[in-house]
């Protein structure tokens, strides 16, 4: 399992990929994260890293997270969040990992959590067709018959409601450029969520 | 959050390129690279400028000129590594920003 990152989107802009052509790209800005526990087998029952990101306010954490920045001797983080690893022995609690993972020209995976998009229909949610405005239509955007026979709705039955604010992942977004000055990742393409919104990165593995 | 617009400018700042200061009536020339296999060579289009769109990075030029008797607009993107360079042939004073009326204009040489 690769390390992950915690970002911020920024914004969208138009980028000048390897071959010169203008690409959609998406900035994110990605706070360098610091290993704040090494879970091991032995110990833990399982291989993970716990790591924190992110300035916060002391006073805003609570007690028994801000325990486990304490127990290091660094101020707290506002993400604390825990990735599994193959090889724990690779990290030490206190040191940082930041932008300069990733490369250009690499893929990466980046999950977030979309914008919402209230209760919406059926075509909106799930990409119904609606049916034609004349030649004698009487609805255009209804859902249309539940199903037949059985007096009750299946379960999982397409319909209205709450649509968007769910994690989505985005995977193989290629990275068009790295700025470690300013702890800038441009990617290639849309990413999920308003933009400040908060953003996981990972190097996408085959 | 203007803290965010400005690290975008910042970021976009980097891809522009230095390139001579023209406006819309002025006579230019391009030359594009153009892979073609292994090799890569430089092809030329000249042109009277029509119309220049955006800012920064997403400026965008459309250059006409008149081939074998046909009519090329060409719309690029100012900024694009693609172009080797650009040259300002001729400068042109017009009026409009916008100076469509230089497609039925022939002899675009000749205006002063």
């Amino acid at each position: 399992m690769p390390v992950e990152l915690i970002g911020r989107k920024v914004g969208m802009t138009q980028w000048f990929d390897g071959d010169g052509r203008a690409v959609a790209a998406t900035v994110i800005e990605v706070e360098p994260s610091v290993v704040v526990e090494v879970k091991t087998p032995d110990r833990h029952g399982y291989a993970a890293v716990q790591f924190g990101a992110g300035a916060v306010a002391e006073r805003k954490v609570k007690r028994p997270i801000l325990g486990q920045f304490r127990k290091i001797g660094i101020p707290p983080r506002k993400h604390l969040y825990e990735v599994r690893v193959d090889d724990p022995s690779r990290f030490s609690p206190g040191t940082e990992v930041g932008v300069d993972l990733f490369a250009a020209g690499e893929m990466v995976d980046v999950t977030g959590i979309s914008k919402g998009k209230g209760f919406q229909g059926t075509i909106k949610r799930w990409r119904f067709h609606s049916r034609p405005r004349s030649h004698g239509h009487k609805w255009f955007r209804r859902p249309g018959a539940a199903g037949r026979g059985l007096t009750k709705v299946v379960k999982g039955r397409k319909y209205p409601g709450h649509d968007g604010a769910q994690r989505v992942t985005v995977r193989n977004l290629a990275v068009l450029a790295v700025d470690n000055g300013r702890r800038l990742l441009v990617v290639r393409g849309s990413v999920p969520g308003p933009r400040s919104g908060a953003l996981r990165i990972r190097k996408h593995d085959a | 959050m203007t803290g965010m617009d400005d690290l975008i400018h910042a970021l976009e700042a980097e891809q522009v390129r230095e390139i001579p200061d023209f406006r819309p009536g002025d006579i230019v020339r391009f030359y594009e690279k153009v892979s073609e296999g292994a090799r890569e060579r430089l092809q030329p289009f000249e042109g009277v400028v029509l119309k220049i769109s955006g800012s920064g990075t997403r400026t965008m030029m459309t250059v006409r000129k008149v081939a074998a008797g046909v009519g090329v607009e060409r719309t690029v993107p100012v900024h694009s590594p693609r172009l080797e360079r650009i040259e300002v042939v001729k400068r042109n004073a017009v009026r409009k920003s916008r100076p469509y009326w230089l497609r039925r204009v022939s002899r675009i040489h000749k205006i002063e």
